[in-house]
């Protein structure tokens, strides 16, 4: 292989090197995260060698249902997103931002460094690219420090699913299957009888080092024909859709409709949507004093518009109902983001439908949104 | 539909996390109620003052307490000291309502947007203020007083629950006594002492001298007060494009990230807290937005 | 300095009213001048004349037996004092004292009421008069259960 690799170029791994490449990556100094199954799910976790990936695995997924099966074949990404998203690594669900110190009758503050170990993203879908996009430029206006910072040492690997699932509707929010930039370097898995093959892209310089020495070969048209075959098919069979058309208005423009009430019926508040969703941001403080008072640590972690004491201004919460906070929710996600940000917050991943345990599902949501408001459709699984 | 609020988002030392409080010394603190106090705060060494226009806040930080969002309330052109009025509600507040003099806050800001004053030049100017509203209105009074030829009318009205409950209470004299602006209090009750007016701050908008077509409001206060006060401006003719109201939500960072401030698509800490009422009395009309 | 007489047609209550009531009514209006801290009513006295303030400012002030006395409302020029000389069973319900040198023009409640039951449409129109006062100070003490200067 030559040592000036073109970005846009494309290669074919054949399945018996993939350990090379996840070699390739951890001796050029990165830490390889990626999926691997535990507790029950496909989440991500370290991936120290291949048998880390859930290598024959699936996952099948509904409104408010998720198991992993065991597939026919041996593929290696055969399955979609679980309930983790890369955000748990890009903006830690705890994070510690400074410590401070009493000195003299003053204080001192000495901000947490950020870890500069380079992390190896391997497995990223579409849908996550676009997630992380969105959360780049969230993160990027408001002028944080530690997502930038964290987001400089990722190096992404993506790879273009092969099959979708049930609740997943990129197509329909525009941010997949295939992928559509922002990565290093991008996968797309061939499995056949005859073959078991991965067709390389190269999409950047840091993802052209990590090919050197790798046994490739260039991959042909008629490989690259395959590749884009398989993520065709993955598009024409997504589980579900949302019109995204108009969404900001209908939505903005219905802070009253009927349909609410119905889904707050449902809703719980548990918050795992917002847990589980990879643009979701909202995070709150905490002071967290030693037991001499001396020293004292300033935390960030997650919080959710859904928890009770979210909104709550001069002790009293704005947003008392799991109505208004469902809305809010939804309104913010596919309406006032476009506001805020000038995109769509929903990347059409499915995780929160999949993981709400109730089964609420937005895209079923919209469309009864949709509807006049003097027509009224009892949700799913509603008595 | 935008006005020109403009936002400034310096911190005291620039660069670096947008989490970290500068200690400041308190060097004053003077009771202004029961339950009121105001501390005026001056950087320690090597913190930079903080600059700041007025309508703007600070995150106040109490050290192994917490932080709260607390409107300036000092005079912008004197921006070597930090003035903060604080009432004692929850734990942060109430740790900062006793913040002893040569003890250390935390100060993280200046943020948000300010009061419109380009926009009032020129024109009657009417300002509205319910409770601990008066705080972060104090400082557009102090700019245009400085600049006082450049304003038609000044009419201010603050409204208070008691005679107890006034803050500033000694500057209420002087501004009272002033002929170039008018300063009406007024309370919801009072006893025999009290020989001022007592009623809502919107019956005091009836006699204004404004010209309607040339005015433009600031009202900063309860969100109801500000709905009633605004209602009462627009029977007088003063549209809802010439009224800002200063809104309050939760805030945790004040950088629009955390999400807590949300009022539909607004970050409160960053689009606001000063917002033309046009913009945005569409969502506060919607319950629990 | 001496005051300019007080006239009821310069009042806001019967701007542009019309007809020929307030020649009926301008010879019995009686004028007053109130001193600081003197009272205009009492609570529980009969209620006995229509009260229009001119000038200055007027408390309204709640008696209770085990508290002192609340202010809960002061009234200025172009307002009036109340209604409970029109309502059976005509007490005054809450104390007025003057807070500022203040000036009115009185209604002896009685004369008043002959003349409005005999002329309909000028009693119906004085009510329509009427009706606003009581409805605004209605929404102000609702406004004011609200809180609206608390924080």
């Amino acid at each position: 292989m030559t040592d000036t690799v073109a970005i846009g170029s494309r290669y074919v791994l054949d399945r018996t090197a993939f350990p090379a490449l996840i070699g390739a990556l951890r001796s050029t100094g990165y830490r390889v995260v990626g999926p691997t199954v535990r507790d029950g799910a496909i989440v991500y976790g370290e991936i120290h060698e291949e048998s880390d990936l859930p290598i024959g695995w699936t996952d099948r997924q509904e409104a408010g249902k998720y198991r992993l099966e065991r597939r026919a074949d041996a593929a290696l990404f055969g399955y979609n997103v679980g309930p983790h998203s890369w955000k748990k690594y890009l903006f830690p669900a705890h994070e510690r931002l400074w410590t401070a110190v009493r000195k003299d009758d003053s204080f001192e503050v000495h901000p947490d460094p950020i870890d500069p170990t380079p992390l190896a993203f391997l497995g990223v879908r579409a849908c996550e690219l676009a997630a992380m996009g969105i959360q780049d430029r969230v993160f990027g206006k408001a002028g944080d420090t530690s997502y930038p910072e964290r987001r400089s040492h990722v190096l992404r690997i993506a790879v273009q699913c092969g099959q979708a699932g049930a609740t997943c509707f990129c197509v329909s929010m525009g941010t997949g299957p295939g992928v559509r930039g922002g990565y290093d370097l991008s996968l797309t898995e061939i499995l056949r009888p005859d073959r078991h093959c991965f067709v390389l892209e190269v999409g950047s310089e840091a993802g052209a080092a990590i090919l050197r020495g790798l046994p490739l070969r260039p991959a042909t048209d008629g490989d690259v024909g395959v590749a884009t075959e398989i993520v065709a098919k993955t598009a024409s069979s997504m589980g579900r859709t949302m019109d995204p058309k108009g969404l900001r208005d209908l939505l903005v423009g219905n802070p009253e409709h009927p349909r609410w009430e119905i889904v707050a019926r449902r809703c719980l508040a548990c918050t795992n949507c917002t847990m589980a969703c990879p643009t979701c941001f909202c995070q709150t403080t905490e002071e967290v004093p030693d037991l001499t008072g001396e020293k004292v640590e300033r935390w960030r972690r997650w919080d959710s518009c859904f928890n009770s004491a979210f909104s709550a201004v001069h002790g009293t919460s704005v947003r008392p109902s799991t109505q208004s906070r469902y809305r809010q929710w939804l309104t913010h996600k596919l309406g006032t983001w476009h506001d805020q940000f000038g995109e769509s917050g929903c990347v059409g991943c499915g995780r929160c439908i999949t993981w709400c345990p109730v089964g609420i599902d937005i895209t079923e949501e919209v469309a009864a949104i949709r509807l006049p408001a003097t027509v009224t459709v009892p949700a799913k699984g509603v008595a | 539909m935008a006005t020109d609020v403009a936002s400034a988002h310096a911190t005291a030392v620039p660069g670096g996390s947008p989490w970290v409080p500068h200690p400041f010394r308190v060097e004053r603190r003077t009771t202004e109620t029961v339950d009121t106090m105001t501390l005026v705060l001056a950087p320690r060494k090597g913190v930079r003052p903080i600059s700041f226009r007025p309508g703007q806040f600070n995150m106040v930080y109490v050290f192994g307490v917490g932080e709260a969002a607390i409107s300036i309330a000092g005079d912008p052109a004197h921006s070597e000291t930090l003035t903060h009025t604080v009432r004692s509600a929850g734990k942060v507040s109430a740790a900062l309502a006793q913040a002893a003099p040569g003890s250390t806050i935390g100060v993280r800001g200046p943020y948000g947007t300010g009061w419109p004053l380009d926009q009032a030049v020129g024109k009657d100017v009417v300002l509205v203020a319910g409770g601990l509203g008066l705080p972060p209105l104090r400082p557009a009074l102090f700019e245009m007083l400085r600049h006082r030829e450049k304003y038609g009318r000044i009419e201010v009205i603050y409204g208070a629950r008691t005679p107890k409950d006034l803050v500033y209470y000694d500057q209420l004299q002087d501004w009272r006594s002033r002929k170039d602006l008018r300063f009406q209090t007024t309370v919801d009750s009072a006893g025999r002492e009290w020989y001022g007016d007592v009623g809502l701050v919107t019956a005091r908008v009836p006699d204004i001298r404004i010209d309607p077509a040339q005015t433009v409001a600031f009202l900063c206060g309860p969100e109801i007060m500000m709905k009633f006060t605004a209602q009462a401006l627009e029977a007088r003719g003063v549209t809802d494009s010439s009224i800002y109201v200063s809104l309050e939500r939760n805030m945790k960072c004040a950088i629009g990230i955390c999400g807590h401030c949300q009022l539909g698509p607004e970050f409160v800490c960053r689009d606001g807290p000063v917002f033309l009422y046009h913009d945005v009395r569409r969502y506060l009309a919607v319950r629990e937005l | 300095m001496t005051d300019v007489p007080l006239r009821l047609e310069d009042h806001r209550f019967f701007h542009e009213i019309g007809g020929d009531l307030l020649a009926l009514l301008g010879p019995m209006a009686v004028e007053r001048t109130y001193a600081i801290g003197e009272m205009l009513v009492r609570d529980g006295d009969p209620a006995d004349r229509f009260v229009l303030v001119f000038e200055g400012k007027v408390a309204l002030e709640i008696v209770l037996p085990d508290r002192p006395r609340v202010t809960i409302q002061t009234i200025g020029g172009g307002e009036v004092l109340g209604w409970s000389w029109l309502l059976p069973p005509h007490p005054w319900r809450l104390d007025a004292r003057a807070v500022k040198r203040t000036r009115t023009l009185e209604l002896p409640a009685p004369d008043l009421k002959a003349i409005l039951e005999t002329r309909p449409t000028d009693g119906y129109r004085f009510l329509l008069r009427l009706l606003p006062v009581v409805a605004e100070r209605l929404e102000n003490t609702r406004v004011q259960l609200m809180d609206i200067h608390g924080y």
